[in-house]
């Protein structure tokens, strides 16, 4: 990192046009960067601004942590949402951290280059491919999959519930953790490996001691990216969790998300009062935990750029 | 100890032709020195004495690399316990990302050397193994109080150190060196050159360098490659004062480099 002396000592020695034009560009970089800031600020404030209504009639407690959602009596519990999104997503994520590690461990450690290039291709694809229609093979293929395993174990269901949300989404953001995985254990540099295997180790020695060992905060934050990511994902999971607001207590049951709710009821009870204000809430909530995510994510992933580099 | 005999080796990345056409008989317990212009396949004739370079995707390699009259480049070799007999130190020494104890107690732990030495007396063993490896290495006295500190806190001259203590650690009966003291200041080097020069009584020496001065103070035997061919390999002493091919005087004149 060049001290800031340094950059400006640069700059005054740079004369006339190019130093207008290098002074513009700095200015003109800081600036996007500050909108881009502003912008995520004033949209948590805004949702702030709309959803302060809402505590004027219930306590925090009230709002987090009771089950009784009843827009008409003015009780907007949101807790069965809560925990709707967080089963839903650590379901998904537990299905779908396994399937990614070892996935992303054949593909950098164990495929050829070709087999890597082809696949990291496909996972690219699959990635950017719209959620509606991973809901609707969910609803085509997973619901009633769902249904038939639910039968089998003796419990009454339509198929729409957490299990059907879980691996829809799982499916859904499977691509994008081994894409980031793949990317992070190729950071590892290639004569790392080359020391532990002329040690006479073997390849899967070499992946549990010394890669992983070296990539481990990486692929924390490729985790936490995926969940943060998983948690906020809304279109897919809409259509295939059932959308009943209550507290899951079995696989089998229908569950809510919060990105659900906000999704399929905003806009449309606006004569009740506080709705528009609990819905704000809701959608504080989930700003909140994915941006907390992705921050701790994105500053574990720096770390592990500085250790590869010394 | 294992006599290394190499015949007809021809080495291509891809359909660029790296190594042509080497045969070689490695003397044993001396140090050798593989020596040439940059890019004239050093590091890939080391690396193809443990088959380092399978690593390569796009390498083939044909002729044979015989270990005690057995073909290495044979299918039915099992390389992890060829890279055990055939230790490798890099350029740069990356040390393992773990403590300084546990860099040196890895290739024992992998290959139950530590077990089988000790009789299964474990821990404390385990122990007496790692300070051998790292005295050995001529690095016990400055490390021997902060073991269980990460490796990758030494300084550049005492990673390699490491790194040849982790050599050393798997016993191995030939250590193949590319360029070790190159990443080195001059006093590390120095170090890391007094133990090889202790190190060749029980071990045969194979050591890339591209300095000549360095292989007139190491060397028993010289290698000399130009271009992929092997252009001369004798005794140190008589290389130096009687080279027979005139790119081999040009080399050593400093014409060529
Ligand atoms: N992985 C690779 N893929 C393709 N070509 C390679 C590869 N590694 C080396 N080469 C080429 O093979 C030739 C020999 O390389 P090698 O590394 O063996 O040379 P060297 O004698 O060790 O050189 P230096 O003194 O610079 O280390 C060079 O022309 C190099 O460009
Ligand atoms: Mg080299």
């Amino acid at each position: 990192m060049m001290p800031s002396g340094n950059k400006q000592f640069i700059i005054s020695r740079l004369s006339g046009g190019r130093r207008i034009r290098e002074a513009l560009a700095l200015v003109s970089g800081r600036l996007v960067l500050i909108l881009i800031n502003a912008l995520a600020l004033l949209i948590f404030c805004g949702l702030l601004w709309k959803a302060a209504p809402l505590f004027g009639i219930i306590s925090v407690s009230d709002w987090l942590f009771s089950s009784s959602w009843h827009p008409m009596k003015n009780q907007f519990g949101l807790f069965p949402f809560i925990v709707g999104t967080v089963s839903v997503t650590l379901l998904a994520m537990i299905i779908a951290v396994p399937v990614c590690l070892g996935a992303a461990i054949y593909l950098s450690e164990y495929a050829g280059r070709r087999f890597r290039e082809i696949a990291r291709w496909l996972i690219d694809i699959l990635a950017g491919i719209p959620s509606v229609i991973y809901g609707l093979c969910g609803v085509l293929v997973i619901v009633p999959f769902v249904a038939f395993l639910g039968e089998l174990m003796g419990s009454t269901t339509t198929g729409y519930s957490l299990l059907a949300g879980g691996l829809v989404l799982a499916v859904m953001v499977i691509p994008f953790i081994i894409s980031i995985s793949v990317e992070v254990l190729r950071m590892v540099p290639d004569p790392l490996r080359e020391c532990a295997l002329a040690l006479g180790a073997t390849r899967w020695e070499t992946v549990k001691y010394v890669v992983l060992k070296k990539a481990k905060r990486g692929l924390l934050a490729a985790v936490v990216l995926g969940f943060a990511r998983a948690f906020g994902e809304t279109m897919a999971v809409l259509m295939v969790v059932g959308n009943v607001a209550q507290v899951p207590v079995s696989l089998f049951d229908p569950a809510y998300p919060l990105p659900a709710l906000i999704a399929n009821n905003y806009g449309e009870v606006m004569s009740i009062p506080l709705y528009d204000a609990a819905l704000m809430s809701a959608a504080l909530i989930l700003m909140l935990v994915v941006g907390a995510f992705s921050l701790t994510a994105h500053y574990t992933l720096l770390k592990i750029g500085e250790t590869v580099d010394s | 100890m294992a006599h290394i005999q190499i015949q007809q080796l021809r080495v291509s990345y891809g359909s660029l032709p790296v190594l042509n056409d080497i045969n070689l008989e490695i003397p044993d317990r001396q140090i050798v020195a593989i020596i040439g212009p940059s890019g004239c396949g050093k590091t890939t004739l080391l690396k193809s004495m443990n088959r380092l370079l399978d690593l390569n995707e796009d390498v083939s390699v044909t002729g044979s690399i015989l270990l005690d009259g057995v073909n290495i480049y044979d299918p039915a070799m099992d390389v992890t316990c060829l890279r055990k007999r055939v230790g490798f130190l890099p350029q740069r020494p990356y040390p393992l990302p773990m403590s300084i104890f546990e860099n040196v107690a890895f290739g024992p732990r992998i290959h139950g050397l530590s077990v089988l030495s000790a009789g299964g007396g474990g821990k404390q063993a385990e122990k007496s193994l790692v300070e051998h490896y790292l005295r050995l290495a001529g690095l016990w006295d400055e490390v021997k109080d902060r073991l269980d500190e990460p490796a990758a806190k030494l300084s550049i001259g005492q990673q390699q150190r490491l790194a040849l203590a982790r050599v050393l650690s798997i016993e191995p009966e030939v250590i193949l060196a590319d360029e070790p003291t190159s990443a080195l200041d001059p006093v590390s080097a120095k170090l890391v050159e007094t133990q090889f020069k202790l190190l060749k009584e029980n071990y045969t020496i194979i050591l890339v360098t591209h300095i000549l001065r360095q292989a007139r103070r190491l060397a028993d035997y010289i290698v000399f490659l130009y271009m992929g061919d092997l252009i001369e390999h004798k005794p140190a002493a008589v290389f130096f004062s009687a080279p027979d091919d005139e790119k081999t005087k040009a080399y050593i004149s400093g014409e060529i480099s």
